[in-house]
């Protein structure tokens, strides 16, 4: 980039922050004027706190490239010591509720953040699913041992104070707000640009310099942070915080959350939380007794039908079809390309092309652009005598091969 | 005394799930998230064949007993291939998060047709504890924990000399060590994958008769022991088939000593995780696991 040069501003940059603000002053006015039932004042921070989950896992899985499976156990932590703090500020003095809650989010994110530090030691070391399974064990090892503490209310769960239902899923929304500036504006930087390149191919990152140590452990110790608060804006919804809710089944949701929503995609992960959360709460509501596992039936497919389809390499040539990127795409439109795409034209050569001119074909949407490319002087110009079919063939095959 | 015959037992069921982990990771080189569930589908079905000849059939309860167990190896072993082929197969090739997603996806599937079909209540079933205990001077063992013991390693002694021996085992060696390569042999390697699953389904039957004495049956039965085995694959080197004997054992062992201390038994699980994370920190591959070089 050219120094100096300021950077452009983007509208669509900004939409997903005018979204959720326009979502909640909607939000807002409906319980202004008619009144939001008390169903949906619960699931609307649960909601945002979702998306915090996800957004921040998004930032392990999806850009450093790392499977974590202990992201609720994060969240856990985050949950019990930030609540643990608000109920000591309560007892203590006369604070604002909103002050208190503030308070808790910051201690219960740097209480994660120091687990996710932790955590991130042993991300270091190993790779893949040897680190799934260590973060997995994390979830399981912290909420054992919150099952046992006894200041944390020990098996019977930690009860904590609600926070105004009236005024809660605006503080959410707003918390949602700040992770996802932080995390778009870490992704969009120098930072994120780094942490890209560790996970795209970690050998060449280091090579370039890349201090893979610092952000990998950055990494973790951001997302541990932001689960840690989601973790206290779980604690303000939900009354009572229970070890059980943060099992591994947790954490498994939070990445399938993240996995629908496309790894690497921030907006995606927010939509992708939104959405199962809600059809969560409402097939919850919708399906009861026997039913009731017809939700984790449908849930089950509907997952294995989208990765299937997007991942499986046999459905490659029918995503390409029904790609919506491609489908939008304008098509080219210089006239010369318009024709030969018209007239189907293949290239015309008349020396035998060789391997960079076949790597250019290739590579080019058509092939007309190269009907008449230059020949570079001094190139051997052989003319054409074999078949064109008996000069594709083997280097077409020698292709297929890499 | 006691406490070594139940870990070693313990032990036992673990590195029998343990091997279905491994076995599956070293050949499709995925993690089957859904294999604790196929536990939990042979306890379902050995629960449902010994009521059915027991109370309808009226057969004799080691009859029953058996025949519930034929059916319940079949079924799973079924099961396993089934998912293999629907599942697991399309994504052969892509990214092994997404091979582990689907796993995920199939787990939750099996939970909850499993809620579908039997209910969400807890059964018992008891077929092993009515074998009592074994009273030897003046220890007290149960006859399950030995029978499990010995069933266990008879198991793994069998599927060792299997692996080592026969052409077929002898394959599944060469397709974990490179896949390519076996199949310029001539190696069917969608079979031996398939292969695989049904030994590692077979084995999990295996593991479900032998853990029902010790849990009530319920939709999430083979969540717990599926992660802790997956867990002591891990510990002795993941694709490693003597690792996961020693590393089901040894986890085991930890559990039912653990369990069996005053103060310390509500830490077990944590202990067993912690035991884990240690392991991997000072050995990433695993107590006995092989180091692949990593390339350029």
């Amino acid at each position: 980039m050219i120094m100096g040069e300021k950077k452009k501003f983007k509208i669509s940059n900004y939409l997903n922050y005018a979204i959720i603000i326009a979502f909640v002053i909607v939000m807002i006015i409906i319980n202004s004027t008619v009144g939001l039932g008390y169903s949906d004042k619960s699931t609307l921070p649960r909601i945002a706190f979702s998306c915090i989950l996800a957004v921040s896992l998004n930032l392990v899985v999806g850009f450093l490239g790392e499977l974590s499976l202990g992201h609720a156990g994060f969240m856990c932590v985050g949950a019990y010591l930030g609540c643990y703090i608000a109920n000591t500020i309560r007892a203590g003095g006369s604070m604002p509720e909103l002050l208190t809650v503030i308070i808790a989010m910051i201690v219960g994110g740097f209480v994660a953040a120091i687990f996710g530090f932790i955590i991130g030691l042993p991300a270091l070391r190993l790779k893949g699913d040897y680190l799934a399974i260590a973060t997995l064990a994390f979830g399981e090892i912290v909420r054992c041992i919150f099952k046992n503490l006894k200041i944390f209310g020990g098996a019977m769960g930690m009860s904590t104070k609600l926070y105004n239902g009236n005024t809660l899923y605006i503080l959410a929304f707003v918390v949602l707000l700040v992770v996802l500036f932080c995390c778009q504006n870490l992704i969009n930087s120098k930072h994120g640009r780094a942490v890209i390149a560790i996970r795209d191919n970690e050998i060449a990152a280091k090579a370039m310099g890349i201090n893979v140590t610092f952000y990998k452990l950055l990494i973790f110790i951001v997302a541990a942070f932001f689960a840690g608060m989601a973790g206290v804006l779980y604690g303000s919804t939900i009354g009572t915080i229970r070890q059980e809710t943060f099992s591994y089944n947790y954490s498994i949701e939070i990445l399938v959350m993240v996995v629908l929503g496309g790894m690497g995609s921030i907006n995606g992960s927010m939509i992708a939380a939104a959405v199962i959360t809600y059809l969560n709460i409402v097939l919850q509501q919708q399906l009861s007794g026997a039913l009731a596992p017809v939700k984790n039936i449908v849930y089950a497919l509907i997952l294995i039908v989208i990765v299937i389809f997007s991942n499986a390499p046999a459905m490659k040539s029918f995503r390409e079809k029904f790609n919506p990127k491609k489908l939008f795409r304008r098509k080219p439109k210089t006239p010369e390309v318009a024709e030969a795409i018209e007239r189907k034209d293949e290239a015309k050569w008349d020396r035998i092309p060789t391997k960079i001119d076949m790597d250019e074909v290739l590579s080019a949407d058509t092939r007309s652009n190269y009907a008449d490319a230059p020949v570079p002087p001094g190139a051997d110009v052989i003319p054409m005598e074999r078949s064109k079919d008996e000069m594709y063939r083997p280097i077409e095959s020698g292709k297929e091969e890499k | 005394m006691v406490v070594a015959i139940d870990g070693l037992s313990l032990g036992a069921i673990y590195a029998l799930i343990a091997l279905g982990y491994t076995m599956v990771y070293g050949i499709a080189k995925m993690l089957n998230f859904a294999h604790g569930d196929v536990i939990m589908v042979g306890a379902y079905m050995i629960y449902t064949m010994c009521t059915l000849t027991w109370t309808t059939g009226g057969l004799p309860i080691w009859a029953g007993a058996l025949i519930a167990f034929v059916v319940a190896v079949v079924v799973c072993t079924v099961l396993g291939m089934t998912i293999e082929k629907v599942a697991y197969k399309p994504l052969r090739g892509a990214s092994p998060l997404a091979a582990l997603i689907t796993a995920i996806g199939v787990s939750y599937l099996l939970q909850g047709l499993a809620q579908l079909i039997w209910g969400a209540d807890q059964k018992t079933l008891a077929i092993l504890d009515k074998l009592g205990n074994l009273h030897a001077g003046s220890y007290t063992i149960k006859w399950s924990s030995i029978i499990t013991l010995v069933v266990g390693a008879i198991i793994m002694v069998c599927l060792t000399l299997f692996v080592k021996k026969t052409r077929t085992g002898r394959a599944m060696l060469a397709v974990s060590e490179d896949k390519g390569a076996a199949q310029m042999m001539g190696i069917n390697v969608n079979k031996i994958v398939s292969v695989t699953f049904a030994i590692g389904s077979g084995l999990a039957t295996f593991a479900a008769l032998l853990y029902l004495p010790t849990t009530a049956i319920s939709p999430t039965l083979g969540s717990m022991p599926g992660i802790k085995a997956f867990a002591a694959a891990v510990i002795g080197g993941i694709g490693s088939i003597p690792g996961a004997m020693v590393g089901g054992v040894l986890l085991g062992v930890i559990e039912v000593v653990c369990n069996s201390i005053e103060g310390v038994a509500s830490y077990t699980t944590a202990i067993e995780f912690a035991v884990l994370i240690i392991i991997l920190l000072v050995r990433p591959i695993g107590l006995l696991g092989k180091k692949r070089r990593v390339k350029v």
